[in-house]
């Protein structure tokens, strides 16, 4: 067994030490019963070739998938990375460590951790940020538990326009917490209903750019809201050219970072995003990286506020959460770092750019109209002229990846696709896509 | 410790994205001046040579299971394949998108689907869920389908969780996010379930005990039978905590002892790599009546192909954006792949050995509160070596042996806890070397202490100020404040 | 050491110092030596009420957290801000300038619960 670096003569003596005869003394203590009822896998060990080779055949049955042009998007994107950033993010200093309990040796992860704190703070406009969630969903449910928290009321309020996979893990968590979870419709101009915002709540969840694609404006939100907390969920890369939450007086920020430098990856690992006002610093969920001094007065990180955290304040705690996504923020931090300011603005651009240039094209196309007038990011809603399904099969059989229309039929449109547009998408492939559902009958 | 904010100067970037092939735009055109930002993010703008170097220094600076012995208790830090590795980034997987139909990732649902039958066998479980990204994660997932379960029965009044006093601090954690109160039970002298304190906690409005099996001390329950079967009789169910089934992977299955439902750690016991704090992956397998709760979506089979199967009325609803961390658990399964039953079973034989060798050397010196065979880990005492040493010192001096220190201060039952647990990646010849250095350090302690106190000399910073972070916490970079 | 004979004490190694009907409160020397450093007070707001043994603040250092219990039933009218900015004065001194908040009583005869000096002391030798 190649993991396992042990030779017959080394376990004899080990053995001896111990004073056992056998390894299965080593097992006394667990019941017979126990061990009689035991059945194996079934599984028959395996070289690492053969190994490779089963991957490989299973990596090959997804490979339509992989050529396709994809036009996916739901808080995921198809994003060039960089290849610095997985080559830092593959060294094994970063990705063989754990929680950095020892801060001695664990600067690395540290000051990562730290970088990618200010980043996101950056990003977000806020005070402070933790050093990462699970992913945008468990994040919005977070932020939902914190917000309760504070406010001391058992209501939470939530836009429909928010992603849908966000709001069925925010209604899981919040059945169990006992908590009432309102949803607010959108307006005819896909952003949310403003007047339709129940009061007694402990907050608001909403969504910018939303599900629908649509910018919001947030613009007296949360003088609406008074003392109930906005909590924002944000898409990272449009804040390169969007004002950020955090300018309208958000509380919480949250969102999903997976644009940042991370592939698809089938849906996980992704990126919890969460940042929020100083003032509730000691109600913020997750680790946190903090700056001090070593004994000679050297400027390094630790892990700091620790007395939020389950290791600690146990049934207490701001949230149960220990392991994060880690090497995911490192990944994001490195991304942003390669990009620099300048390049995220000019990737936004990019982005915003082929959006809007095949948003212009397809919505020349009879038949089909944009879904809603205000601006939108890289992402929009298009009307179609006849079942989204049937032209989601046909477009898959020309090589083309959009979303399944039903989630769009749940929030009343009926007739619609929800299309993302990246820098990875080429003119070519935007005319081509152009000709091809303009072709369609 | 130079951060990438302070790279003062702004080098040429660019050249990453291109061509530019559609009309160039101006986001003044195409966003209202009130939603557009005005001043960019204090992103630094670096060349991709200093960027190397920068993030080269720090990984220089940390400390990796590939660099040497990381004996953290409970963490199972065994060596992470590289194969793994090679395979999570084939395109063919991490490329794939979750919303893509699903006739265009039979793979990874395959995939998915498999390994939640191979995770269902090693627990003697009948169904999995793959969606929880983390062991407390797991433990929340498993407390909200406790709570479902008795919702169903017509049962609301049971709002208690049980636990012991060693348990882990995401065990009550997870309870309270949950909505139930919990209550500790004192660990008996042996350092077990007190079978006592169990009959005295349970009635009716127990939901659930939650068990780590062996417990955090590395010791198995023995009467782990008779406890499960004095909570059910009491109508209440077993939740395992499975971070230690490193200690009887392949002999024995927690659904065998009692356990409905059961967490996996895989970037534990199935050596997905740590990352310095995940991503991990967190699969909870349950009996059969608990399997219509299970989150939504399910990966389902239906004769032809694999799909994902949103009909499940009495489900939790969902833990997680998709199915869970896919590429983490890809890692899991190759690894599995590897191993077989025969792999299995060596796992834990060589980790139980390892552990039991290491304390039978190390407990000359140190004191060891429950002297007997343990599984996969065992609990030392830093108490008593010398006169104003704590296990802190201990810790720190280790740092100048080259080794990763053991946990320290957990479990909260032994005071100046230091918590060992070698896994089975480890040689012979590097247990021993262990435990020299820890026996240097027990002379040092009483001979010149100075050097624990002093300790780390050897890395690349001294002791950090805890205090000093905590009451002045700095948790972002501090800009100059632009002057108006 | 020897604990002020003016204050009373509880099990929890709370102390207050009673004026007629105003109390303040505070944790005791072997208190704030347990806890270490101290880095974080959270303080009632004024106008709280508490029962006695109810939490009326925490104290943290780095690696713990202490609920502080009210030792005596009241209604917080005052409290020391100056352990914002400087938690360590708990640390330095927790008897005197160390204080956390002023209770207006409701039972002034309560006190009786609790302990003088000198059976604190002995509660403490026995610890």
């Amino acid at each position: 067994m190649r993991y396992i670096p042990n030779i017959p003569d080394d376990r004899r003596a080990m053995l001896a030490e111990i004073g056992l005869d056998s390894v299965d003394r080593l097992f006394d203590d667990i019941p017979q019963a126990v061990k009689d009822r035991f059945r194996p896998t079934g599984l028959a060990p395996r070289s690492e070739m053969e190994v490779s080779q089963i991957l490989h055949e299973l990596a090959l049955l997804n490979r339509r998938e992989v050529e396709s042009v994809s036009f996916l998007g739901g808080g995921l994107y198809d994003h060039y990375i960089p290849s610095v950033v997985s080559h830092v993010a593959s060294r094994s200093e970063f990705y063989t460590a754990y929680t950095p309990y020892q801060p001695e040796i664990s600067q690395g992860t540290l000051t990562a951790m730290f970088e990618f704190q200010t980043l996101v703070c950056e990003l977000f406009g806020m005070d402070v940020a933790n050093a990462s969630l699970y992913d945008g969903a468990t994040a919005v449910a977070e932020a939902a538990l914190m917000a309760v928290r504070v406010a001391g009321t058992k209501r939470i309020a939530v836009a429909r326009s928010v992603f849908g996979h966000f709001r069925r893990v925010l209604r899981t968590y919040s059945w169990a917490a006992g908590i009432e979870v309102i949803e607010v419709p959108f307006a005819a101009s896909g952003r949310l209903d403003r007047s339709a915002i129940p009061t007694g709540i402990a907050g608001l969840v909403t969504q910018s750019p939303n599900a629908l694609g649509v910018i919001e404006d947030l613009d007296g939100l949360k003088a609406q809201l008074g003392d109930a907390l906005l909590v924002v969920a944000a898409h990272p890369l449009s804040l390169a050219v969007l004002a950020s939450p955090g300018e309208f007086g958000a509380d919480v920020v949250v969102g999903e970072g997976q644009p940042l430098g991370l592939p698809a990856s089938f849906g996980g690992p992704l990126l919890g995003l969460f940042a929020t006002r100083d003032r509730y610093l000691r109600q913020m969920p997750g680790r946190i990286a903090g700056r001090t001094v070593d004994a000679d007065g050297r400027e390094g990180y630790t892990m700091a506020v620790a007395t939020r955290e389950q290791h600690i304040r146990r049934e207490r705690a701001t949230s149960n959460i220990c392991t994060n996504s880690a090497l995911c923020a490192l990944t994001a931090t490195v991304y942003l770092a390669a990009l620099g300011s300048e390049g995220l603005r000019e990737l936004a651009l990019l982005n915003l750019g082929k959006a809007h240039y095949l948003a212009e094209k397809l919505a020349a196309l009879p038949g089909h109209a944009l879904a809603f007038d205000g601006p939108f990011f890289n992402e929009f809603v298009l009307r179609v002229p006849s079942d989204p399904r049937r032209i989601r099969t046909r477009l898959q059989d020309e090589g083309f990846l959009v979303e399944d229309p039903e989630p769009l039929v749940e929030l009343g449109l009926v007739r619609a696709l929800r299309l993302a547009v990246t820098e990875k998408r080429s003119k070519e492939e935007l005319d081509l896509f152009v000709r091809i559902l303009g072709g369609l009958r | 410790m130079k951060t990438i904010f302070d790279h003062v100067r702004t080098n040429p970037t660019g050249g990453l994205f291109g061509p530019q092939d559609v009309p160039h735009v101006d986001a003044e055109r195409l966003i209202p001046a009130t939603l557009r930002r005005t001043s960019p993010p204090r992103i630094p703008n670096l060349s991709e040579p200093e960027l190397v170097r920068h993030y080269t220094r720090l990984a220089k600076m940390n400390y990796g299971v590939d660099d040497g012995f990381y004996p953290l208790g409970s963490c199972t830090m065994k060596y992470n394949p590289k194969i793994t590795e090679d395979m999570a980034r084939l395109p063919g997987f991490a490329a794939l998108h979750p919303l893509a139909d699903e006739t265009l990732v039979q793979g990874a649902l395959r995939l998915l689907h498999e390994m939640e039958r191979h995770l269902a066998q090693i627990a003697g479980l009948a169904a999995v869920t793959l969606q929880p990204v983390a062991g407390a994660h797991g433990e929340l997932t498993g407390m909200f389908l406790v709570k479902r379960h008795f919702q169903e029965q017509g049962e609301p009044g049971r709002t208690r969780i049980l636990l012991p006093d060693s348990a882990h601090g995401t065990n009550p954690a997870s309870a309270a996010l949950a909505g139930f109160s919990v209550t500790e039970l004192p660990s008996g002298e042996d350092g077990l379930v007190s079978l006592e304190a169990l009959d005295a906690a349970l009635d009716e409005t127990v939901a659930a005990i939650m068990l780590t099996v062996p417990n955090t001390l590395g010791l198995f329950e023995r009467r782990i039978l008779e406890v499960t079967q004095r909570v059910h009789s009491a109508g209440a169910l077993c939740y395992f905590d499975g971070a230690n089934l490193n200690s009887f992977l392949g002999r024995a299955r927690p659904g065998d002892m009692g356990a409905d439902l059961f967490h996996f750690n895989l970037h534990k016991t199935f050596s997905t790599p740590h990352g310095g704090g995940g991503p991990g992956a967190g699969p909870v397998a349950v009996t059969e009546r608990l399997a219509q709760f299970l989150p939504v979506p399910r990966i389902a089979h239906d004769g032809t192909a694999y799909h994902l199967d949103w009909n499940a009325p009495r489900s939790i609803g969902s833990v997680h954006s998709f199915c869970g961390n896919f590429l983490v658990i890809l890692k899991a399964y190759a690894y599995l792949l590897q191993l077989g039953d025969q792999g299995l079973a060596r796992v834990s034989e060589q980790a139980v050995l390892n552990a039991n060798y290491l304390q039978e050397r190390l407990k000359r010196t140190y004191r060891l509160p429950y002297d007997r065979l343990c599984k996969h880990e065992f609990v030392l005492s830093g108490a008593g070596v010398a006169e104003g040493v704590s296990t802190l010192d201990i810790a720190k001096r280790l740092i100048d042996y080259g080794f990763h220190p053991p946990t320290i201060y957990f479990p909260l039952i032994v005071k100046e806890a230091l918590m060992i647990e070698p896994t089975e990646s480890e040689t012979k010849e590097t247990l021993d070397a262990f435990t020299q250095a820890m026996e240097a350090i027990a002379r040092e302690a009483k001979g010149d202490p100075a050097l624990l106190h002093d300790a780390p000399q050897c890395a690349p910073v001294r002791r950090l100020d805890q205090t000093h972070a905590a009451r002045h916490p700095v948790l972002r970079y501090p800009f100059q404040e632009q002057t108006p | 050491m020897a604990y002020p004979t003016r204050f009373r004490y509880t099990k929890e190694h709370e102390w207050v110092d009673v004026e007629g009907k105003r109390a303040r409160v505070g944790i005791t020397e072997h208190a704030q030596g347990e806890l270490g450093d101290v880095v974080f007070v959270e303080l009632p707001s004024v106008g709280k009420v508490a029962k006695k043994g109810e939490s009326l603040a925490t104290v943290e250092s780095v690696k713990a957290v202490s609920e502080v219990y009210a030792p005596m039933s009241g209604k917080v009218v005052e409290t020391n801000a100056s352990l914002d900015g400087s938690p360590e004065t708990i640390n330095k001194d927790p008897h005197n300038s160390g204080w956390l908040v002023v209770l207006e009583l409701s039972d002034p005869s309560e006190i009786k619960h609790l302990l003088d000096a000198a059976a604190y002391e002995r509660l403490l030798a026995e610890g």
